[in-house]
């Protein structure tokens, strides 16, 4: 066991820090944390390409798909670099949630098609998975798709499609068969975005943000070779997704850094003429807060060391998603906290550019609500503690 | 970076458990640690023959040059076993803080004395009144020609009873509660002027209550600077700590293991209890703490020897205070009346717990401190 990092290690550190510091007024201001309500597709996608052209797109990718092949460690350096200078992050339903599926399960074919447009960012994906009536219990979903030929018809709807708006792509779980368990009924199908029949519908969200959208499916015609893997066997495609969505999905290194910006908020607000972050209550809470971050970021690095020893990720990845999620909420709801008054000023109901109060309080509630989110989403954390249940604790 | 044990790391977390599964069972524990005695004599005279009680140590004073990671090894298969053998205090604290500021002569007479399993010793540096600052010290050692006149009381000096050696914190210079002008030395217990009031501990083990009246200690027993003992003792304690928390996650591991099998056994309303979601979740939940506590006493033990000690170390003990209560009381609860009998080990590994979070400061003296550094 060994902390420290190698000579080559810093010298690639020193690299990232350069390839970053570089790139960064490159990037449109809009993807500045306090403008993410009028962020473009092009916003999104300008730190994407920036790495794309530096052969940097996918470092969690094998090689001979266009990965990196960076050590864990050079990963951690990577994301570490990334987070500590703000850099956006990159949409992940291509390179994160489809790509390694495609890479496991797709043919030939679909590898080469799809998997060039992901890395360079041609392509926009968006997840097909829940539905109205199918949240927690996934396995339930209902799109309907039915084989005629060398085609399927889609009928039916999705929901909770994070920027759908944008998207060229969905990748969808659909029932293909009815009349067997649940689980056994399901493929995988990728779907073009422009196929007649597809209409997006916004649901707006507590910050006021468009952020997810109801996707409708009315007869929409879908070649068969878009199927990945066999028919009714989607199931074990669509999990393997999620383990992948939840082994990210900590984050550590970006909490880290939110950690340090909610510190400079409690400097700066003071509370009977003292900075808040020395009342002995909100210290009290900021120190709980990073210990918890601090067993996380152990636990993170815990799992990629197994994961380079070539042990898959299971159901350990539950637990980032837990503890992950739970902490980011938690630095959220202490910078609203902090923010006093100023978590009042509603951003969405302002002219663009057009803000109230000190700078660190713009966004404070908006994140706060917003994130609410994360123990929802990738499997609620109430599903994730099933998981542990029945996969690690065997009951 | 490389998060993998070593090969010997490995073996030596085999020989240990081997031994403790064989000969430390929970049954003779509850034998030894009720009988006059309160622990078995053999087994420390094990500890050295395993090589344990070397470990740690300098290979030039008869250690095996061994690392961190190794003690940990060895202290979370203890907390496993509930071992109550002075393990921290004489190897952890007393060895290392030789090891660190002892003369070639100390080094050579105690780490040799240590390694082999010689010598016992306990460490006496709680004081009533001075709750977790190691600073704070009423017992006072004054120089006389070439000894030091100690005078004062120690608390809860744990395994004092079995000891042959205490290493005593003492004030030499300056008030109360000042970190400069504090001592440490090793004195026999057999000396003369020091009386001992012995009792049990809750958790299996034995303590003292210590009193020195006018204890003669010659000055070749004191361990380093005669007034810079501070930082020393700061350190040692530390070490201590990042040790505790890996015998905790033992603690820990076995309680959630129990719990889990427990749950599977016994039936209510026609079912395993294992069944219900409300048990199985908060079952979920313990193994998020165990996992956690894994991790953050893996951190304390890397960066012992960095700059960030004081801070991940405290950091450490405040997870594993937090989720040592939580995995202890979780475990009571879904056990049941079972839980609250003498008889199951549930209870004992959490009253070991308990004490594990008293022990070098609770929850709360480390948030503190973690925020003051």
């Amino acid at each position: 066991m060994d902390l420290s990092f190698s000579p080559e290690e810093e010298d690639f550190r020193a690299e990232v820090r350069a390839c970053v510091a570089e790139s960064k007024p490159k990037l449109p201001r809009a993807m500045g944390a306090p403008e993410a309500a009028t962020r473009t597709r092009d916003d999104y996608m300008a730190w994407h390409r920036l790495l794309y052209k530096k052969g940097w797109i996918a470092p969690h990718w094998p090689k001979e798909y266009g990965g990196t092949g960076w050590s864990v460690t050079q990963r951690y350096i990577f994301n570490e670099e990334c987070a500590r200078a703000e850099m956006p992050p990159v949409v992940i339903f291509g390179l994160n949630m489809l790509g390694p599926v495609l890479y496991t399960f797709g043919s030939e074919a679909q590898k080469k098609r799809f998997l060039p447009r992901i890395l360079s960012g041609e392509d926009w994906w968006c997840q097909g998975y829940y539905e109205p009536g199918s949240g927690s219990d996934l396995a339930s979903l209902r799109l309907r798709a039915v084989r005629e030929g060398d085609h399927y018809f889609v009928n039916g709807q999705k929901t909770w499609t994070t920027l759908a708006q944008y998207a060229d792509w969905i990748f969808c779980l659909v029932r293909t068969n009815p009349d067997v368990k649940p689980q056994e009924g399901i493929s995988f199908l990728l779907i073009d975005m422009k196929s007649p029949g597809v209409s997006v519908k916004p649901i707006i969200v507590l910050d006021g943000a468009r952020e997810v959208n109801e996707v409708f499916f009315d007869n929409v015609k879908v070649p068969a070779d878009q199927r990945v893997g066999e028919e009714n066997k989607g199931w074990t495609y669509a999990k393997f997704l999620l383990v992948n969505e939840r082994t990210g999905i900590a984050n550590t290194a970006r909490s880290k850094q939110a950690v340090v910006r909610l510190k400079e908020i409690a400097r700066a607000e003071q509370d009977d003429g003292v900075p808040l972050i020395e009342t002995p209550d909100f210290a009290r809470k900021i120190a709980e807060l990073e210990i918890e971050l601090a067993a996380l970021e152990f636990t993170e690095l815990r799992t990629l060391a197994a994961e380079a020893r070539g042990e898959m990720a299971g159901p350990e990845s539950s637990i980032l998603k837990i503890r992950g999620t739970e902490i980011q909420q938690r630095i959220t709801e202490l910078a609203e906290e902090a923010v006093g008054y100023y978590a009042f000023p509603y951003e969405r109901g302002l002219g663009a550019n057009d803000y109230v109060g000190p700078d660190y309080a713009l966004g404070a509630a908006g994140r706060y609500f917003n994130m609410r989110k994360a123990s929802i989403y990738g499997g609620s954390n109430e599903i994730q503690r099933n998981i542990i249940v029945k996969a690690v604790l065997g009951l | 970076m490389d998060f993998s044990y070593t090969e010997e790391q490995t073996l030596l977390r085999n020989s240990v458990a081997g031994y403790l599964a064989d000969k430390y069972g929970f049954e003779a524990w509850r034998k030894f640690t009720r009988g006059d005695d309160g622990r078995d004599p053999v087994h420390w005279k094990q500890f050295a023959e395993l090589g344990l009680l070397a470990a740690p140590l300098p290979e030039v004073y008869g250690g095996l040059g061994g690392s961190v990671i190794d003690a940990s090894v060895i202290l979370e298969e203890f907390g496993k076993a509930l071992v109550v053998e002075p393990y921290v205090p004489t190897v952890i604290v007393a060895g290392g803080l030789i090891a660190r500021a002892g003369t070639e002569a100390q080094n050579q007479e105690w780490l040799n004395r240590i390694a082999t399993g010689d010598t016992m010793i306990s460490f006496a540096f709680a004081e009533q009144g001075g709750r977790y600052n190691l600073a704070d010290l009423q017992t006072t050692a004054k120089k006389q020609g070439t000894s030091y006149m100690l005078n004062g009381q120690k608390a809860v000096a744990i395994a004092a009873p079995w000891a042959d050696t205490l290493l005593v914190t003492a004030r030499t210079a300056g008030g109360r509660r000042d970190e400069k002008g504090v001592g440490v030395f090793l004195v026999d217990k057999n000396a003369k002027g020091v009386a001992a009031r012995d009792y049990p501990t809750v958790d299996g083990a034995r303590a003292s209550e210590i009193a020195f009246e006018n204890v003669e200690v010659p000055a070749e027993r004191l361990i380093g600077p005669a007034d810079g003992g501070f930082a020393l003792v700061d350190q040692a304690v530390d070490e201590a700590i990042a040790a505790h928390c890996a015998e905790a996650v033992g603690c820990m591991k076995v309680l959630l293991a129990a719990t889990v099998e427990y749950s599977k056994t016994r039936k209510q309303f026609g079912q395993p209890i294992g069944k219900f979601q409300a048990l199985q979740h908060r079952m979920a939940d313990m193994f998020v703490h165990v996992e956690q506590s894994v991790s953050i006493a893996l951190m304390a033990a890397l960066k012992l020897g960095g700059p960030e000690r004081r801070k991940s170390v405290s950091a450490a003990k405040v997870q594993i205070g937090k989720s040592g209560r939580f995995v202890g009381q979780q475990a009571i609860q879904i056990h049941g009346g079972m839980g609250m009998t003498d008889e199951l080990s549930v209870g004992h590994y959490f009253k070991r717990l308990t004490m594990i979070d008293a022990l070098y400061g609770n929850v709360d003296h480390h948030l503190k401190r973690y925020a003051a550094s």
